[in-house]
């Protein structure tokens, strides 16, 4: 099962480190980690994507919550939650033609920028879900992939 | 201005400052190494009589021995080493402590700020490198921050779940100055040791506590390190329930009680184990379903219901699921497990027919061995130590057989008298962790079971002990071998004794003697007494006893990697 766990963390040297040497040390699996600043300014907000069953998730939270570091862990999964990742996909010109451009420019979840050197980036925000379904859509004439990794916030 | 300058606080080096945070918080004591990135802390201990240093002979030896003194203390253990090789030095007494929650608190030296990251002169990464195996660590940047950091680097090891924590100081640091005021209470956000116990869950562990037919008490060294092993006495001997130890936990139930099934495990006892197997009721106690103790998983104790107390929430259900989850310090929620029984004069069932078939188990007398005539068997001499010192010493081990056998044979009634390397599986912990508990218990006897592998991994240490005139008796349990991986490759390797036999042995007589103090050779099984009776008696006296035991004998029960409890090889 996919999960995603959100982590409030001090903003010390080194603690990123212990978050990322845990998951390692224990053999838990990282689909994604993303870490910013968060609304305390000394905190920073990681939003880690993992999967395992529930005595492994059960592991991890608690693990994580030991960690010094560690202000507070919460799963948002197994609630309501609303989940974005952003991901820019870099085209060659010449692989896209006017049709295809018109369609992309349509897609209010697209934005499309244009390069000195006549490439086109395709940036995406969306569910990890969609940008994979896009990025499928694509796969052929995409020259580079560059995605954020999930955020994701409870909703209920 | 003048004026002005001289009401200004008092200004303090960095070393000073340590110094003066060590004295604050109690700490008398400190084993260590001196090196280049520690001088000014080292001149500044030299300038004063309230911390002791002991020097150490090897960095690892200072951790076991800080080690030794918090497990058979009630105070946290200190280290001093340099940069580098001293912190590098220093990891295996770390790791140790992690896995035994053992309260240490490790200084190490660091090269100076602006060099960090430059590959400097003896710069390695001490943070980094410690960080998967301590409870926490730090590194001071400023020197304001070096009194804050020491009393949170104390008040992290000796609270919760203990363990090491990692105190990094550059050296600059040591020097730079500023006020010196030791705050009196430390609080961190990310960091809250007191658990609130959850009263619902202990209702339900008494009711089932009370409507038990087959329970067993599985007491680790958690019970030892909330120092409750008199209430879970009091508690195990009202409920007659019957109680068995892990390797940590021996001593927090009293070794020689009826009610005691011995030690659990790998190497546990035959009847402690069938318990385990076929009890109804499971309590765990600070205890962590290790893999030596469970073998297999799926097969562990299958009709219990399994109740878990414990100070670290992580421990809970990481192994073995817990029907019952108790997260809180063990002694509080013992307690509140009294109120609710034995307070209230609630009786649990009657046990006779359990009891009846653990009685059974215990005919198979599964720690039994044969005394020969003419060559020691190792366990005798265990037998020995324990009939002689009436069970009152200090004991410490390193690894191997012979700890084994010293947990199997040695009966500790008293908590924090049985000090060895549980988790790790440290060769070489036993000399210094003797040291360490020489210094707690000054007027003690302290003996370390070792074997002739193990001790030379710190033999060094044989140094120190001369320099501070700790009257150690070693017992040292030679049959030539790394017995337990002798053992394994009898079992399972198709007696492939693939350097496991010690060849090219030091006569440890005359090398005990070299480094200052009294050694004897004992190889007939007559002068096992007499031999271990003047070791006692040589008081001020390092005794190195080399015991030559039977080279073939191994350790029984076994529970192979794997098997279930109900599994046991016997013999």
């Amino acid at each position: 099962m996919r999960h995603i766990i959100s982590v409030l963390l001090e903003n010390e040297s080194g603690a990123l480190s212990r978050v990322a040497g845990l998951f390692s040390a224990r053999s838990f699996n990282i689909e994604s980690l993303s870490v910013a600043p968060s609304e305390d300014p000394s905190a920073s907000r990681m939003t880690i994507v993992t999967s395992g069953d529930d005595n492994v998730i059960e592991q991890i939270v608690k693990q994580l919550d030991k960690l010094l570091d560690v202000i507070e862990v919460s799963e948002i999964t197994s609630n309501e939650h609303i989940e974005r990742e952003i991901a820019f996909v870099k085209i060659e010109n010449k692989s896209i033609d006017e049709s295809m451009m018109e369609d992309l420019s349509k897609n209010e979840f697209l934005k499309v920028h244009k390069t000195k050197n006549n490439e086109i980036i395709i940036e995406c925000v969306d569910s990890p879900k969609k940008i994979n379904d896009f990025l499928r859509s694509i796969d052929k004439i995409a020259v580079k992939i560059v995605r954020s990794g999930s955020v994701g916030v409870n909703s209920n | 201005m003048k004026q002005n300058i001289d009401n200004k606080q008092e200004l303090f080096t960095g070393a000073e400052i340590f110094v003066k945070c060590l004295e604050a918080e109690g700490i008398d004591l400190v084993f260590g190494y001196p090196g280049g990135a520690v001088l000014h802390i080292y001149d500044e201990l030299h300038k004063q009589n309230s911390v002791t240093h002991i020097l150490v002979r090897h960095e690892q030896g200072a951790v076991h021995a800080a080690e030794g003194f918090a497990k058979s203390s009630n105070k946290p253990g200190v280290v001093l080493v340099t940069s580098g090789p001293g912190a590098t030095n220093a990891i295996t007494g770390i790791a140790d402590a992690y896995m035994d929650s053992v309260p240490i608190v490790v200084f190490t030296g660091q090269v100076r700020t602006a060099l960090i990251g430059n590959d400097a002169f003896q710069e390695v990464d001490t943070v980094g490198i410690t960080r998967p195996c301590v409870k926490h660590n730090f590194m001071i940047t400023d020197v304001k921050d070096m009194a804050n950091t020491i009393k949170k680097a104390f008040y992290v090891a000796s609270t919760g779940r203990p363990g090491p924590v990692v105190v990094d100081i550059p050296k600059d640091i040591t020097e730079d100055k500023c006020e010196f005021v030791y705050p009196e209470k430390v609080s961190m956000r990310s960091y809250n040791p007191s658990v609130q116990i959850n009263d619902k869950d202990i209702d339900l562990a008494v009711e089932k506590i009370l409507k038990a037919k087959k329970p067993v008490i599985y007491a680790g060294g958690g019970v030892i390190n909330s120092n409750a092993s008199d209430e879970l006495t009091k508690l195990a001997k009202y409920l007659n329930f019957p109680v068995t130890n892990t390797l940590m936990g021996l001593g927090c139930f009293p070794g020689s009680d009826p009610q005691f099934l011995q030690m659990l495990g790998m190497h546990g006892s035959y009847e402690a184990n069938m318990a385990m197997h076929d009890c109804d009721l499971l309590i765990a106690v600070g205890a962590r379903f290790d893999d030596r103790i469970t073998g297999r998983l799926d097969k562990f104790s299958p009709n219990a219901t399994v109740v878990h107390i414990d100070v670290d929430p992580s421990s809970i259900s990481k192994n073995i699921k817990a029907h019952i989850p108790i997260n809180g310090d063990v002694k509080d929620c013992i307690n509140k497990i009294i109120k609710k029984t034995m307070d209230k004069k609630l009786k649990p069932m009657n046990l006779d027919s359990w009891w009846e078939q653990i009685n059974e188990w215990r005919k198979k007398d599964s720690f039994k061995y044969i005394q020969e005539k003419d060559i020691i068997k190792p366990q005798y001499v265990v037998d020995r130590l324990y009939e002689i010192t009436k069970g009152d010493a200090f004991i410490t081990s390193d690894v191997g057989q012979h700890q084994m056998w010293a947990a199997q044979l040695y009966k500790f009634n008293k908590p924090k008298r049985w000090i060895n390397s549980g988790g790790l599986g440290t060769m070489g912990f036993g000399l210094p962790s003797a040291m360490g508990v020489q210094f707690a218990n000054p007027d003690s006897l302290v003996c370390c079971i070792t074997g002739e592998a193990s001790i030379q991994m710190c033999i060094q240490e044989l140094s120190t002990c001369l320099q501070y005139g700790l009257p150690i008796k070693i017992i040292n349990l030679n049959n030539r071998y790394m017995g337990m991986v002798r053992q394994w490759q009898e079992f399972f390797y198709e007696k492939r004794y693939a350097m496991s036999y010690m060849d090219a042995l030091p006569d440890f007589v005359k090398l005990t003697e070299s480094y200052g103090h009294v050694g004897y050779k004992v190889e007939n099984p007559n002068d096992v007494d007499s031999a271990i009776i003047e070791a006692i008696n040589k008081k001020d006296k390092l005794v190195f006893l080399d015991f030559i035991t039977d080279p073939n004998e191994n350790v029984f029960p076994m529970i192979a990697t794997g098997a279930a409890h109900n599994k046991m090889i016997l013999s």
